[in-house]
């Protein structure tokens, strides 16, 4: 299990108002199965995050639910549209009950 | 002597092989796994057969890894209040656990296109169910293959 899990999130941090934007995030995650073994035979228990969400100022645009059929320190791209300076807020729900966030603010010019 | 032996060797794993691909054919839809995924299809939407198109499926025809499978999906759609993409789930019907990832969409997003990586077990179908705002399902499959496997091992 990697120590430190680092959400990363790539998007402009500028834009015209109603523009559509690909937001493009990355979290560092072994995303353990549950299906594998250890050199003993034992099954390693599943460790993964289930659940990636994003809000646009507390505002739920967008989830997905997540079964371990997801790669490794999973990627996950989508799309927004920006109507306003706002608070972009990205949340992954591990599956022992931390939560990791990362936030982008996208000013309209 | 050493390198006819490894052509023997290749030519029965060939063989094998070539048996095997006749026996999954003929089984075809007795998987069990792909069952599975009919049935959560059905359950998803409400007994209705979804209709083919609509979902662009962007996977490869041969994944080298099956641990890091890049798969991207469009679905064609107005996105509005009245008429958007409700939720999009993937299935691997030769997965240990056949569901992939269920996406969850607003009238807030542009378009419901998403890029992710997903792991395939083996060599085996990939499918799409899109389901519309108005209950609508829409259906899209892809066969990936697959030469190192994921999940596991």
């Amino acid at each position: 299990m990697a120590l430190t899990v680092t959400p990363r999130v790539r998007m402009p941090k500028t834009a015209k108002a109603g523009d559509v934007v690909e937001v493009k995030t990355l979290i560092s995650h072994d995303m353990e199965s549950g299906y594998r073994k250890d050199s003993t035979g034992k099954l390693i228990p599943r460790h993964i995050i289930n659940k990636f969400t994003a809000t646009f100022d507390g505002q739920e645009i967008f989830s997905v639910d997540w079964h371990p059929a997801i790669s490794a320190n999973p990627y996950q791209s989508f799309y927004v549209r920006v109507p306003k300076t706002g608070v972009f807020e990205f949340t992954w729900f591990d599956d022992n009950g931390t939560t990791y966030k990362a936030q982008q603010q996208v000013t309209v010019s | 002597m050493d390198s006819l032996s490894d052509a023997q060797t290749r030519r029965v794993f060939l063989k094998l092989t070539a048996a095997g691909a006749i026996t999954l054919a003929t089984a075809g839809a007795a998987f069990a796994n792909a069952a599975d995924v009919e049935t959560i299809i059905q359950k998803m939407t409400g007994g209705k057969k979804p209709t083919e198109g609509r979902i662009t499926l962007d996977l490869p025809t041969i994944a080298e890894n099956g641990l890091v499978v890049p798969l991207g999906f469009d679905v064609q759609s107005p996105m509005t209040e009245s008429d958007y993409v409700k939720s999009v789930h993937i299935f691997a019907e030769s997965n240990p656990n056949v569901q992939v990832a269920d996406y969850t969409f607003t009238p807030l997003c542009p378009k419901a296109a998403i890029q992710v990586r997903m792991r395939l077990a083996q060599t085996q179908r990939v499918t799409a169910l899109a389901i519309m705002s108005n209950g609508d399902a829409y259906i899209a499959r892809k066969e990936v293959k697959v030469t190192i496997g994921g999940c596991g091992g």
